[in-house]
This record gives structure tokens, sequence and C-alpha cells, in this order.
């Protein structure tokens, strides 16, 4: 199968051209002939450490020395699709993935191969590349030996490889470098069998990153950081309801100086000037009379719509286990009926770095820099709006500073390009102020649920749960086709359809609420929600069944997925749970299966005189297996703090049809002080029905740490916080 | 207005409106983009360097108020020779996107000027406006411990 799927992918073009001295041994890999070796690594390099674990799967099957290498993002390329995207989006539940649905998924590989999605999102990159770039690593080892062999006169299987060497039986040694330009030459071997994860030298360790260097001494280039010769710095101001302009008036800052120009977009403006700052402060001085939405102008009507959706027909009802609505309906005798309803708020991503592009076009051909996680759609987008050949248009992908979704958008990088198109053969940088940016998102969208659960006899007899959302999928692939699909939106009810529960009597339905208020994919996306709304239900369902909140998950989670079971035990000891907190001390639990990898949190919190303060945190995951555990480890601190800053803190609203939070101190974060004290442990036990499971880790920490703060707060303070952020309802320490 | 910077040891003699934050002086007309934009009002401390030898906010400064020397991240160590807290940074593997680091390291390398042997509470105060929307708070207060007890010989 493996070899098959590569054999298919090699017919794809190879998108590197060798500059001098090198040699290109396949899409992946560029040796030089002083030894440098670079490894394409075609996923955004948004923090999550993507760069490095990829590097480290071609590293370890090519045996080359980690100090010599480099990694790329590369060009933006069909080669570089994301195989997984689609058959990671059928309507499966990860924890009890069945063998055919393995084998059905793994065959919708020619689907994003075919549309070139190359596309880094939902946690999917390791899932992606685990064998793909084992094998570019194999392939090329064995190249090196036949061209080794070659020179040597030496049968290759005598060969060995070690530290950027072909190494001979009698000690005789050759470089890669040495011999990078025959062994391009040389059609590569098939069916190079991969090794086995006992034999690794570099996986299953925790690496020095390729960019921490670069990171530590401000010499990354961030999309922001471009700078080209004779290059002019731009900003936008666009409609924050996205709908369009009626006019503006652009006297006042036509007259500042070092403003160039201002750019009528028809649905917003772009100052071209001689720095930022000046552009900056000349677009606010431009009055612009906006289009009103085409949604409800503020958050109480857009909130009236989502609880409204709550009673619409369900788009899907993707779990139906027993028969929960009979169960509710004529509960038998001895069973307690819980009820609860949630909401969460809209959300922004702001990111540390705000939304920018540079572009420059020459005559019929574009050229993009861009810090975003889709290069190939950009590239589409940008083509399309600006009536360009997509040969002509060039995307090249910078570091990002920080993505969480957002820049998997081509909002930014198009803009860009259309502010370029009015100034032909000039450079142009568009970077975003921090306002345009979080007034432009696209949002983490509001939800509410309406949950309905039986207890009896100490267990949960049956759950029933309603969310009603706008729906991300649908509104992306409005985006990207002009077209939504079909049928049940699976993504709109992850986390909550698909936990490793087993309740006799389980009903999911999904609501889609149809607003055309921009929603986006937030750091795990409806898992954002979903987990808060099953893990916050879960513990009132346990309270009200008088049983220890882990217990209870415990025993409902053991038959139906034992290693989320373990994660809970393992969670246990190492938090020290005991089920009992002193006065003034709150401990609360959550487990969210999300993007292959199950993750349990404890969350402690303390009150103290300035208020409730987020204590300390421990974390359970378990991604089956751990390619770099101190990559995974960073993730689940990040995951948690995002979780946190957003549970406690993180609220959108909207008047006048524009958000009301424009910069950070209206858009709170967890910072160094407010930061619990976090311990993680690893588990490898999540293998999946093949035994080589592997389970994303960028986004699977943030789910459970939303309840597991509000279970916490229960602890502490006797009240159910049902709706989020917290900081409304209860009195936190900032 | 004609003004003369030194920055990084290197004099700049500058024509510029004298409101211009001192952020957008370093990144858009001296060329070094070390020092970023994250917010522009003080909130996020990712423009932090030091002036005089104290962190402060560069997005907060006009040009005119410049009174010193300015060192930024690129100022206080490179690739090739790393300052010893750039060191503890990489040892510790601190950085995830890395955008609100250079204001890390440069709000921690003034903490550390002043306060060689700081304890959590000081860690605390003295980063408390420095945001990371990555959450690598954990190692940026190992690699502070780590760079002090390094400064001290130990
Ligand atoms: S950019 Fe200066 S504090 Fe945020
Ligand atoms: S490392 Fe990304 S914002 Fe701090």
């Amino acid at each position: 199968m493996a070899f098959g799927v590569y054999q298919a992918r090699r017919n794809l073009p190879n998108p590197l051209v060798a500059g001098p001295g090198e040699a290109v041994l396949n899409p992946w890999l560029i040796i030089a002939g002083d030894g440098r070796i670079t490894i394409i690594t075609p996923r955004a390099e948004m923090g999550q450490g993507v760069q490095t674990t990829l590097a480290a799967l071609v590293a370890e099957e090519l045996d080359a020395d980690w100090q010599q290498i480099t990694a790329l993002h590369g060009p933006a390329a069909q080669v570089y699709y994301n195989g997984v995207l689609i058959g990671l989006g059928l309507p499966f539940r990860d924890y009890a993935l069945k063998r055919w649905q393995a084998r059905v998924q793994k065959a919708t590989d020619f689907l994003p191969r075919m549309m070139g999605m190359q596309v880094t999102g939902g946690s999917t990159s390791m899932r992606d590349g685990f064998e793909k770039m084992r094998l570019a690593g194999a392939t090329a080892r064995e190249t090196l030996k036949l061209a080794a062999a070659q020179r040597l006169g030496l049968p290759a299987e005598t060969l060995h490889t070690e530290s950027g060497r072909v190494i001979a039986p009698d000690g005789r040694s050759l470089s890669y470098g040495e011999l990078a330009g025959e062994a391009a030459a040389i059609p590569p071997p098939d069916g190079v069998a991969l090794r086995p994860p006992a034999r690794w030298k570099y996986l299953g360790r925790a690496m020095p990153r390729t960019d921490m260097v670069a990171k530590c001494t401000g010499t990354a280039e961030f999309g922001i950081d471009i700078r080209l010769p004779g290059m002019k710095f731009a900003t936008v101001r666009m409609n924050p309801a996205r709908t369009g302009m009626k006019g503006f008036d652009a006297t006042a800052a036509k007259a500042m100086p070092g403003v160039e120009r201002i750019v009528d977009l028809g649905d917003g403006i772009a100052v071209v000037a001689s720095n930022t700052w000046l552009a900056m402060q000349a677009a606010d001085a431009v009055e612009i009379e906006w289009e009103p939405p085409a949604w409800p102008p503020d958050s109480a009507g857009l909130e009236a719509m989502i609880t409204a959706a709550l009673d619409d027909s369900p788009n899907s009802h993707l779990r139906d286990d027993g028969d929960a609505a009979g169960q509710l309906a004529r509960p038998p005798a001895g069973a307690r009926l819980v009820e609860a309803e949630y909401r969460v708020p809209w959300l922004a991503h702001a990111t540390m770095e705000p939304m920018n592009a540079t572009a420059l076009l020459e005559g019929d051909r574009l050229t993009i820099w861009s810090p975003n996680q889709a290069p190939l759609i950009a590239r589409e987008k940008a083509a399309a709006t600006l009536d360009l050949d997509e040969e002509n248009v060039t995307v090249n992908t910078t570091f990002l500073g920080g993505g969480f979704g957002r820049r998997g958008e081509f909002d930014f990088t198009v803009l860009a390009a259309r502010v370029a198109a009015a100034m032909p053969g000039v450079p142009v940088k568009v970077t975003w102020s921090r306002e345009e940016d979080m007034t432009h998102d696209f949002y983490r969208p509001a939800a509410a649920a309406r949950m309905r659960g039986l207890v009896a006899d100490g267990t949960a007899l049956a759950l029933e749960a309603r969310v009603a959302a706008p729906s991300v999928s649908r509104q992306a692939s409005m985006r990207l086709a002009g077209l939504a699909p079909p049928g049940p939106d699976k993504g709109h009810v992850e986390g909550i359809f698909d936990q490793p529960y087993a309740i006799p009597h389980y009903s999911v339905y999904g609501h889609l609420a149809d607003l055309a208020l921009p929603v986006g994919f937030w750091r795990s996306v409806a898992n954002s929600f979903n987990g808060f709304f099953h893990e916050c239900f879960i513990d009132e369902l346990a309270h009200a069944a008088g049983r220890d909140p882990l217990q209870f998950r415990l025993d409902l989670i053991r038959p139906a997925h034992a290693p989320s079971a373990m994660l809970l035990e393992r969670l246990r000891e190492m938090a020290g749970w005991s089920g009992r907190t002193p006065e003034g001390v709150g401990r609360g639990v959550a487990l969210t299966y999300s993007f292959g990898t199950p993750v349990a949190e404890v969350v402690e919190l303390r009150d103290s005189p300035r208020g409730i303060r987020v204590h300390e945190a421990w974390i359970t995951v378990d991604p089956g297996t751990a390619l770099d555990p101190g990559i995974i480890r960073a993730q689940m601190e990040s995951g948690l703090i995002f979780g946190l800053s957003a549970a406690i803190h993180g609220q959108i609203t909207f008047a006048g049809g524009a958000a009301e939070q424009r910069n950070f101190p209206d858009y709170e974060l967890l910072r160094m002080h407010t930061t619990p004290k976090i311990h993680v442990d690893i588990l490898e036990n999540n293998k999946g029905p093949d035994g080589n499971a592997i389970g994303g880790t960028g986004e699977p920490g943030t789910p459970p740490a939303m309840p597991a703060i509000a279970n916490a707060l229960f602890d502490l303070t006797g009240r159910r916080a049902r709706r989020l952020p917290l900081a409304g309802d209860f009195d936190f320490a900032v | 207005m004609p003004t003369s910077l030194v920055v990084n040891g290197r004099r700049h003699e500058t024509d510029l409106p004298p409101d211009m934050p001192l952020l957008w002086v370093l990144r858009d007309e001296l060329g070094l983009p070390g020092t970023k934009y994250g917010c522009g009002v003080g909130a996020c401390g990712a423009c932090t360097v030091h002036v005089a030898g104290r962190a402060v906010r560069a997005c907060q400064v006009a040009l005119a108020d410049v009174q010193g020397s300015v060192t930024t991240i690129e100022g206080l160590g490179t690739p090739e020779r790393p300052a010893p807290i750039q060191e503890e940074w990489i040892r510790h593997q601190v950085a995830q996107c890395g955008y609100c680091q250079s204001g890390q390291i440069m709000q921690a390398a003034a903490l550390l000027a002043e306060n060689p042997t700081p304890d959590d509470d000081a860690i605390d105060t003295a980063m408390a406006g420095n945001l990371c929307r990555c959450g690598t708070y954990s190692r940026i207060r190992a690699a502070i411990h780590a760079a002090a007890r390094r400064m001290q010989g130990g």
C-alpha cells in the first residue's frame, strides 16, 4: 500500500530546480556538494514545530547528520498535497475506527491530490507525512548507496550509511555531498522498507528545532518582515461586514506627507506610503461609509438566530446509540433527569503577527510572499482575482507568526495582490493594523447547546445533545469552491458525536444556524465548543449520580476505548486526584478525543485575595506514536493556555455590524503570571485498528481546557459555569 | 526632522517625523525587522527594545523622545554569536511561532541586568506585559532562571 501511494505520487511533477552544485533527489530533498541537506517540509511552520518533525522523518531514514539540515517551506506545488485531508473528514469515530474505515480513509488520497490541497490544518501534518517523508528519506538513502556502489565497485547490499556518509565494509566512505550528483541520475529503487521504531535515532526524541536559533535572534523572516528593493508599505481598511463600501473621502489622507497612493478597492481602501506607520495614520484619516452587514448587526440578534436554530430541524444525527429519545420521554423508575443549556461566544484568532502579505505584479506575472497555510489556494484565488494564469503566479510561504486556522484563509493574500495590481512593477507589503486584524477575522462561531441526560445507579443511562452554530465547513467551502457540500456536517459536531463513552442511549444532533457573519477554522474548530458542552454536562451527570467525576468518566470510557481509560488513570495518578479538595481549592477534569488524539486535563483553581487563580494543570495525551516528545509537550501547554485564555477572557461581541474588540486590551490572554504550572505526560497506547496510528497534537490540547476549568469552578464555588467567558460571572485574578 | 540615532552601536542620521514611533523607524527605515509589531498601543510587548539599557515599548516611544542608545534583538546577539540569554532560550527550546520572542528576550535581558537573581514573583512582574499567543511562558520562565544561574557563574 505504502509503496503504491509513493508510485502514484512520483508521477506528479517535482517543482524543485537544482542550484549550482546541488542535486535534487526527490521533491523533498536537495543535497549540496558540500554535504548540506535541504529538506522541503511543505507544511506551514506557525509554531507547532512541523518543520522540525517533518525534517526528522526524512533525516531518520536518510541517516543524515542533523547539524547539516536546513528545513524550508519550499514552493507551492501539487506534489505537496495533504493526502489525509478528505479521509479524516469522513463521519467515522476515530476511537472506534474499523479496519475497513481506515482503508476507505486511505483510498481518498487521490482527492486532495487531484485538487492540489497543500493545506496545513486539522492537525494532519504528521498523519499525512509519517510515511511519505520517511519514504522520501529511505529511497534517497538507497539511491545514494547505489551511486556509491558504482564508484567503489561493490554491491550496494554491502554498504551502510551513517551521518551523511556511505560506508564500505573496508572502511572507505563517501559523503552524500560527493555522491548526490550521481545519485540524482539513478532511478530511485522501488519498495524500500521503512525502519521499525526500535531502530529510530531521531524520531521519538526531542530534537533541537530547525527554526529555534533564528527565532531567538530576531532573524526568522515572517511575512511582515519581507523587504524587497523599491518596496512600498501599505495598509488596508475594509468593511468589517465584508459587504462593500458606499463611498469614501481621502482628502485629509492624501495631503499627509509620505502618502503615495490611496487605492480604491471598491469594497475598501488601501494606502500606499513610504513606511507602514504613515500608511496606517493615513488610512485612519480616510472617512469611509460602509454598506450595512447582511447579518444582524449586534450580538443579541446574532445569538437569537443561534438559539432559534436549536428548535429547527437538525442537519445531522451522527450519533444515535440505543433510544435516547424514548428513554428521556419515559424515564425508567429511579432514573434522574438532568437538563442544562450552554453558550459560548465568538472568538478571534489574534495571531501575534497581524495579517499581512507582499505582492509584486510584473506584466502578467505575480509574485507573492505570504505567511499562509494553503499556498495553492492562495495562488488560485490571487490568479482568479487578477485574471492571470495560475502558472504565472508564484507564492512564497514565509514563517507564520501564529496561524491557528486564520492563515488557511486567502483574503489577506488576495488583498495584497489587489493592492499590487494598482502599483505595477512595484513590490507592495500590505500590513494590517491590529484593529483591522481583529475586526476582520473569520471568527470561531458562537454556539449553543441543549443537553438532556438520565442517570441511574451511579452511571449515565442516556445523553441527548443538540448543538447549534453557524457551519464553519459550509462557509469555508463556499469561499473556496462556491458550493457547500450537502448532507450531515461532521465538522460541526466533532468533539461531541465522537467521544469515547459507552452511554447506552446516546444521541447527538447538529443544528446549523444560517448566518453570513464570517466564521472560520479556529484551533480545534468545533471541538472547541463541543468539548466544553460535552464535558461540562458529563460533570453535571456525575454529580447528579453522586459520583466522583473522574471515576464516573472512567467507568463509561473503559468499555468504549481502553487507551482513553489509561489516559485518565495516569492523569489521576499524576494529579494526585482524590475527588476531594480543601476549602479554597477547586479541581476539574475533562477529556476530549479530537484529531485522532485523546487528551485529558485536570485544572486546579485557588482562591486568592486578588481573585481566583489558575494554579496548576495536568495533561495526559496519547497520539499513538510520539514523534517528538519535546514538541508535543510544548503543543499541549500551548493548547491548554489557548483554551484557558478563551475560557476565562475570550469573547468577540458585535455592535453596528462590527466586532467591538479591536486590540489586546479588549481581548485579554493568559500572561506569565496568570498561567498555571503545567505537567504533561505522553502515553502511546492509541495505536488504531492497524497498530500504527498517529494522532495530531497541534489542536487536541485546547478543547478539554475549557470544561476542565468550568468544572473546577463548580468544585470551588458550587456554581455551575454554563457560559463563556468565565470572567463575566466569576472573579478571576488578572 | 533630522535626528541622529544610535542603534546597536551604529549611528544613523534620519529625517523623519518626530512623532514617528521608534518601532517603525527600526523596522521600515533602518531595516531591523527583529523588533515586532503586535498591537501598536503598548499592550503586547512584541516591540520591546532597550533605550539606554531600559526595556521600553518601541511602539510607544516617539523618535523625538529617544534619549540614549537603542539596542534591538539584532544587537543582543547573532545566530553565530548568540548572547548567553539567547543561548538559554535555544537550550530550552522556548520559541513556537517565535513572533513574540524578540520582545520577550529583550524584556528578560533588561530584568536580568537589573536583578541578576529574579525569583518567580520578579519574573511575573517583569514579564506581565509580554503576551505570547503560543503560550511559551513556562519555558520562558525556565530560560530566565537558567540565564540568571549562568550569570552567577553557576
Ligand atoms: S507593538 Fe508595542 S506593545 Fe504591542
Ligand atoms: S511564540 Fe508565538 S506568540 Fe510567542
